[in-house]
């Protein structure tokens, strides 16, 4: 065993750094340079993998990232990457790849029974069948479909790798460092713009690595290496190798994937696999070169039919022959120098076919020096063999297919013409137009800043693609504001005319149906294509998405224009009356977690902690989340504390001594100015303008549709000095929606603002015995003479400068303290320890929210966005008198009328039952209209200690009005039904004596 | 990827912002009839080309701008506070 | 033709040259009873319906582009009826009912796979809200299961179940007969179905202009003519407002770009239609086997169909959050389509102030999976000149009137629905 198909010297590969891979579970070797396709044909491997539909036997068939037969399965365990293009795989030592949609191998697959069934399986068949009975398509047909289809498998376990993003500017972004790319590059960066260039091969070259080229009298490679050496000396200059360039976004916004560790077993420690780039580009230059296209004839998908060029680049670049006995098969001048490469590297020609009667003088001299026989006015009618190519059958362009020639070969290099790269062109907003002079499509007018260069350009000649590189290279300096200087054009020292010939698809041997692919991946084709038209598929649209076309893991790369072209003939139209579809990006399959980045898992999105944080967790807290802060929600004591146990001590404690809580995650917003009060006052409903300074209040607003919107409670520190407490969960809303206001609708108003919530740390102090631990600590009166109920002061903590309000969530005599965000810690410690006679304890947000439910405090439950102030009972605070915020939408005719849901009271009445919340409110004496019975539903819950009953807050219809009816709460996810008594919402306290005393 | 240019802050990504909407609405008087709240609120010109509109330099200054900007090619046109009582941007970084 | 797999087998044995156009290819005439502007599931389906439930075959359907070129063709093909309020609810779950004798009825198979669409539950404000979904639901007669960590092992075996991770799954709300289906075979199927009964459809035939006469639309322009019309009805979300502007009138809906991406094809690994709780991200897998996966609008006014970058990172990232075996599967296609964002997040169906023009649009995310009952009660309100039970209250009055309907409780911001 062993390389039996290496050519005897050519090549950019490195002989002497033999590499072992396994193919199937099969060891082979190969040359450090290699990719994966170019080693298994230098093993003889032709057979590389399974169509998608009929399982045909497919081959290498490509030299890049077009790719649409060889694809494998590279790698295993976690880091298997199905679908992956052999074309593209450069070859590591220890590379292990795999085979894919076939069972049980490669060589015998017993799907390839599809293959004798494809007049069944024609265009768009499973849209005319398994329709009975109904219940079996999810069941039985679209089960097997699916096994059926697919491709390769993915792996189930985490991906053990990491991911970069990086952004970079610079003046001149160039896509590709072919002839045109490098010549752009080596222009640009003369004019001292910074420049960028990339492309997507592990050497710069591009297709100069493929081909026998020869410039200002070297080799092709010689001159790359230098315009390389010359690059990297200039410290304007960045070149990206690896790197392809995927897509192009609005604002000339650009991105691409470097693959910074895919041709090595695993990443270097502490490198990404791969990085993804966005790049900030002042004009682009565009140098992607071309895409060969294949022919269209018999069994044109089997292994042994190759694209000619790839077959220069196996034998130049590689230096693999990818077979003994070759046919080359045209309708360009193109092909020819695969003929006379191929023939040079000792491969034997045994015919060049080409559909022109006519063929360039020159080449057919050439030909004649080399004996290399030449047909014309002929071409391809099929290939034959068994799971390869063994002979091809020659037919006449002009019909005459009963007397076929057959000629052995087990290599068919055919070239139907070249497709420029339009696709980043056509991703900017562009749309490429039809130049019939190379039968293709080419750039049109550009929306961004962009040009194409070269072969990108339609412009097949080396000497044009050197010459519009500098001419593009230098001209886009001088776009970005930069000096030209004058940069000679290199010489291409062979030069030959294109001279295509329309051949879109062959006459078959005896007329005979033979399967002629157009899109060999998806398996689609010419009689689909005719069959879509057939059936008024026809335009490009649609005949893409009935058959499929184009839609493969290549994105059709190699059977987009030949599909146009056999539609334009069913049409009877002109190719360019056609159209073409917009290419979208990626322009290669990018991998998800290259999208993703570092931005995964725990920093998908942040976590925001309190300064009690540590010691809630030292103790043992069970935690919960608000928003994006995590709050303690109870503190079990001892090993089998339930959540109940603890919430019900807490509130116990709370209710009966003292207790405090961690409230830091509320929104704070500081607001001065001498237009404050004026400010709050037409943002919230209520009346702020006479509020006394050392007094706090209460506030709700709403959206300017009239829906609730927030509240909490604000305080007037001094004449033109407030402070703003919002919701958790829309601290950052209401901050945005104050600025919108103030910056657009009252720039008059005097007044400045900001969030301070992460400045402050907030603790809630409750109980009857709160007053008696605050004595401890504050240095100021807070009897309640001195410190009523809403009072707030500046005062000190023992030795921390703090705020106090005496405000309650709970309805307890309770204050809230406010201490420097540095001082959180210190004081809640300080808090616990004041007084070791009172036992100050903690509670955590499950017993905030028993308290607020016993009070009937509102909260984001019942505050959803669809709830109106009359509907929340705060409808008593607003002045309607004055303006506000959504006034005038709050009075539209369904918001105040009957059927509202209105926040009520409920209470179970089945002891040891508690409400649950998302149950819903339903009234077994009434029969609605509606299907649903729902007359609202359960916002929030809990075991009241103090009532000793379960009970919970509502939203109940017209449930203002209600109180004392009993209903049902509903559960029906769980069969559950439970009686409850409408009640008014505060069960406790009603007139608020506690909180006053 | 819009690159917005604030006027204080200079030329920034699009996740820097977040979208306020149709700045050609205009907020109605205190007075103004029902009719009137229910087109500020509800109703747009939605057109396809040119639109002027408001973004919030969320992630960076905080100002309200008023951006033009084509809906159909995403060409932005202009960009400016939106309020004229902020500090003038002039010595802005770039 | 009938299709059948036996009028397939057919045509296989005689070189499948006998398959017939799915729908004709006509001129437009001088008048129609109805013309349906745009040609999307919706329009089609108003059309299919008009003909077949109240005999009214007289009708052009008139689309600017190819038929479901737009959002029939652009979506993440989800189907589900798991909506919280009262109108929605009835009116989706009607959807679905068509939607499960949809192939048959049509003699089109539209691959409606009831696979089951499962949303995962994070925290217990998740839990709380997807508990009253879940019995919103079971009491308007529609299925929803909640699930606890087993239940959504067994749905979804590759999600990331560590303890320490930042959004450990607590459990999941499914609805088992929601799915997915194959979203071109609806227009086509549609198309062709509506086409048999009499239906005229016009590709390539561009709403220039909307002539009028009083409160009557008399004709519409095109760029295949003018065409005369006793009733037009609109169906062209992404584009309402525009058309809409030919008469004058403005209305409560911007338009934004919804990207949807789809990666390689692989072998089954996404059995159900799962959505991420933690950040926006629904996924999916297409019977050829590519993960079909989307997550918020851009967030801006635009027509522009495609998307930009910020989003397509974060959405993927929610991703690979979710499933962190997602990584290495590749991205093949980026697209974006255009929504009709309505500024509660309700779609609007019915009459408008101009009195034989009637509107549906609006449909924000909702557009696919409503296609069928869409097309059904618009059907009825055209035939009778007033709505359907079903959609009294998707009506463009609403907003004066406050009867929001408001899924997300957001309000008026279409970005935020």
């Amino acid at each position: 065993m062993g390389q039996q198909f290496r050519t005897s010297s050519s090549g950019q590969i490195d002989r002497g750094r033999i590499l072992s891979f396994t193919f199937d579970g099969k060891p082979y070797q190969g040359y450090e340079g290699d990719t994966l396709a170019s080693a298994l044909l230098a093993n003889g491997v032709r057979l590389v993998g399974r169509s998608f539909k009929y399982h045909r036997p497919r081959g290498i068939q490509t030299a890049g990232s077009e790719e649409p037969n060889a694809i494998v399965e590279l790698r295993t365990g976690p880091r298997k990457e199905p679908n992956t293009r052999a074309t593209t795989i450069e070859l590591f030592d220890g590379l292990v790849a795999n085979s894919q949609n076939r069972w049980p191998s490669l060589s015998f697959d017993i799907m390839s029974i599809n293959n004798l069934f494809s007049p069944l399986l024609s265009a768009g068949f499973y849209y005319k069948t398994f329709m009975w009975p109904p219940s079996f398509w999810t069941n039985v047909y679209e089960h097997v479909i699916r096994r059926a289809a697919g491709l390769g498998k993915a792996s189930t376990e985490p991906d053990p790798d990491f991911y970069e993003q990086c952004h970079e500017h610079c003046d001149v972004l160039v896509v590709g460092a072919g002839p045109a790319g490098l010549s752009a590059a080596l222009a640009a960066a003369r004019a001292e713009a910074r420049v960028i260039l990339v492309d997507e091969h592990p050497r710069l070259g591009g297709s100069l690595n493929d081909e026998n080229y020869s410039i200002n009298g070297k080799a092709g490679s010689e001159w790359v290496d230098e315009i390389h050496a010359q690059l990297e000396e200039m410290d304007n200059v960045r070149v990206f190798t690896r790197t392809t360039l995927f897509g192009y976004y609005d604002h000339n916004v650009v991105a691409a994937i470097e693959k910074v560790s895919d041709h090595m077993p695993v990443p270097h420690q502490g490198h990404p696999r791969q990085r993804m780039w966005t790049f900030y580009p002042g004009r682009v230059v565009i140098a992607t070169g071309a895409t060969e296209r294949p022919l269209v004839f018999g069994n044109n998908d089997m292994p042994g039919v190759m694209l000619a060029s790839a077959a220069r680049a196996y034998v130049n670049r590689y230096g693999v022959k990818p077979g003994r006995r070759a046919v080359i098969a045209t309708n360009n001048n193109d092909a020819y120098r695969t003929a006379i490469d191929l023939h040079h590297a000792g491969i034997n020609i045994t015919a060049v076919v080409d559909s022109r009667i006519q063929p360039d003088a020159a080449l057919v001299e050439e030909l004649e020096s080399l004996s290399i026989r030449l047909l014309t006015g002929s071409t391809v009618g099929s290939a034959e063999g068994h799971q390869q190519v063994s002979y091809v059958q020659i037919v006449t362009t002009q019909g005459d297919t009963l007397d076929p020639e057959r000629i052995d070969c087990d290599l068919v290099a055919c070239s139907g013409g070249w497709n420029p790269n339009v696709h980043l062109h056509s991703q900017s907003g562009a749309k490429p137009v039809y130049d019939d002079s190379i039968l293709s499509f080419v750039p049109g007018k550009s929306r961004q800043s962009e040009v194409s260069v070269g072969a990108a350009n339609g412009s097949f000649s080396l000497q044009d693609c050197l010459a519009q590189g500098v001419s593009a290279g230098t001209q886009a300096a001088r776009q970005t504001g930069f000096k030209s200087r004058k940069m000679a054009v290199a010489r291409a020292d062979n030069e030959g005319d294109y001279a295509i010939e329309a051949l879109w698809i062959s006459p078959t041997p005896y007329n005979k149906n033979y399967k002629q692919f157009v899109d060999q991946q998806n398996d689609v084709k010419a009689s689909d294509v005719v069959l879509a038209s057939q059936e008024g598929f026809d335009s490009v649209e649609l005949l893409k998405r009935y058959t499929t076309q184009g839609m493969a893991t290549d994105q059709g790369k190699t059977s987009n224009v030949n599909a146009l072209a056999l539609l334009a003939c069913q049409r009877g139209e002109p190719l360019p009356e056609v159209g073409i579809t917009t290419f979208r990006p990626p322009y290669v399959p990018v991998a998800m977690g290259v999208f993703a980045g570092h931005t995964v898992g725990y920093d998908f999105m942040p976590v925001r902690r309190t300064a009690i944080h540590d010691w809630n967790t030292k103790q043992g807290a069970v935690f919960i989340e608000a928003g994006l802060w995590l709050r303690a929600r109870y503190y079990p004591q001892q090993p089998g504390d339930t959540m109940n146990d603890c919430y019900i001590r807490e509130t116990e404690a709370t209710r009966n001594n003292v207790a405090i809580v961690d409230v830091t995650s509320l929104g704070k917003i500081d607001i001065q100015g001498p237009d404050a009060a004026e400010f709050l006052n037409r943002l919230y409903i209520n009346n702020w303008l006479k509020l006394p300074v050392g007094k706090v209040r209460y506030g709700a607003m709403l959206r300017e549709d009239g829906m609730v919107f927030d509240d909490g409670t604000t305080s007037r520190l001094e004449e033109n000095h407030f402070f703003m407490t919002t919701t958790t969960a829309n601290a950052a809303s209401v901050l945005a929606h104050m600025e919108q206001y103030h910056q657009i609708e009252w720039p008059e108003l005097d007044v400045v603002f900001c969030s301070v919530t992460e400045q402050w740390t907030g603790i809630a102090v409750a109980g009857p015995n709160s007053r008696k631990l605050l004595e401890q600590v504050i240095d100021i009166d807070i009897s309640n003479e001195a410190f009523p109920f809403m009072s707030v002061g500046e005062c000190m903590m023992n030795n921390i400068p703090a705020r106090l309000f005496r405000i309650s969530f709970s309805g307890e005599l309770a204050y809230e303290i406010n201490v420097p965000a540095d001082y959180g810690e210190q004081a809640w410690l300080e808090l616990l320890e004041a007084d070791e006679e009172l036992e100050v304890s903690v509670y955590g947000t499950e017993a905030l929210g028993t308290m607020r439910i016993e009070k009937g405090h509102v909260a984001g439950s019942e505050l959803d966005g669809r709830t109106t102030a009359q509907d929340l009972g705060l409808e008593g605070m607003a002045n309607r008198a004055k303006h506000f915020i959504g006034k005038h939408n709050s009075e539209r005719p369904l918001l105040v009328g009957e059927g509202r849901l209105q926040v009520v009271g409920l209470k179970s009445l089945e002891p040891e039952r508690n409400l649950r919340i998302g149950a819903h409110l339903v009234d077994p004496s009434v029969k609605l209209e509606t299907v649903s019975q729902s007359q609202g539903h359960v916002t929030a819950t809990t075991y009241s200690p103090q009532l000793g009953c379960g009970i919970a807050l509502g939203l109940l219809r017209d449930g203002a009005s209600r109180h004392g009816e009993q209903i049902e709460a509903v559960f029906p996810l769980d069969d559950e039904t439970l009686k409850v008594e409408v009640c008014h919402p505060v069960f406790i306290d009603p007139e608020g004596e506690l909180v006053r005393a | 990827m819009l690159r917005i240019d604030c006027p204080w802050c200079g030329v920034r990504n699009e996740d820097e912002f977040s979208y306020g909407g149709d700045a050609t609405v205009e907020r109605p008087t205190d007075y103004a009839s029902q009719d009137d709240w229910y087109h500020y609120v509800y109703t747009r010109q939605n057109p396809a080309g040119p639109h002027r509109e408001y973004w919030h330099h969320v992630n960076g200054c905080r100002a309200w701008l008023v951006v033009e900007r084509d809906t159909v090619t995403h060409e932005i046109f202009s960009t400016a506070p939106a309020s004229p009582n902020l500090p003038d941007p002039d010595g802005r970084t770039r | 033709m009938h299709y059948s797999g036996f009028s397939l087998l057919k045509q296989a044995l005689t070189g499948n040259r006998g398959w017939t156009r799915a729908w004709r290819n006509l001129e437009p005439r001088k008048r129609y009873d109805v013309v349906i502007i745009g040609g999307g599931g919706h329009g089609l389906a108003t059309a299919y319906y008009l003909a077949k439930l109240h005999g009214i075959t007289d009708v052009a359907v008139v689309e600017k582009g190819y038929i479901g070129g737009g959002n029939t063709g652009r979506n993440t093909t989800i189907v589900r009826s798991n909506y919280m309020l009262n109108p929605n609810a009835q009116f989706y779950e009607h959807s679905m009912k068509l939607w499960e004798g949809l192939s048959q009825d049509l003699n089109y198979n539209v691959m409606f796979s009831q696979r089951g669409v499962l949303n995962l539950i994070h925290n217990d404000a998740q839990r709380d809200a997807f508990a009253r979904r879940g019995n919103a639901l079971r009491l308007n007669g529609i299925d929803a299961v909640m699930h606890d960590l087993d239940g959504v092992r067994k749905l979804m075996p590759h999600l990331d179940f560590s303890k320490n991770t930042r959004f450990p799954v607590q459990g999941g709300l499914a609805q088992p007969r929601g799915g997915t289906a194959r979203h071109d075979a609806v227009a086509w199927g549609y198309a062709r179905a509506a086409d048999r009964l009499g239906v005229e459809i016009f590709q390539k035939c561009e709403v220039t202009g909307i002539k009028r006469k009083g409160d009557q639309v008399i004709s519409v322009e095109t760029t295949r003519g003018p065409i005369e019309a006793g009733q037009v009805g609109v169906a062209v979300a992404g584009n309402s407002s525009r058309l809409f502007d030919m008469v004058g009138m403005k209305l409560p809906i911007e338009s934004h770009v919804l990207q949807a991406f789809v990666t390689e094809g692989i072998k089954p690994l996404v059995n159900t239609v799962c959505t991420f709780g933690a950040g926006h991200f629904y996924i999916s897998q297409s019977d050829k086997g590519g993960l079909v996966f989307g997550g918020d609008i851009d967030g801006w006014n635009t027509y522009a169909q495609r998307g930009n970058l910020p989003t397509f990172n974060h959405v993927v990232a929610g991703g690979v959050t979710m499933m962190p075996c997602l990584a290495r599967l590749r991205v093949l296609r980026q697209w974006g389509g255009v929504m009709d964002m309505s500024m509660d997040g309700t779609p609007i169906i019915g009459k408008t102030p101009i009195d034989n023009l009637y509107l549906n649009g609006g449909w924000c995310y909702g557009g696919f999976k409503a296609t069928p009952a869409s097309g059904w009660v618009f059907a009825h309100t055209i035939a009778n000149d007033k709505p359907h039970a079903l959609n009294a209250e998707f009506t463009l009055e609403r907003f004066r009137e406050g009867n929001i309907i408001d899924e997300k409780g957001v309000g008026a911001s279409p970005k935020s629905h």
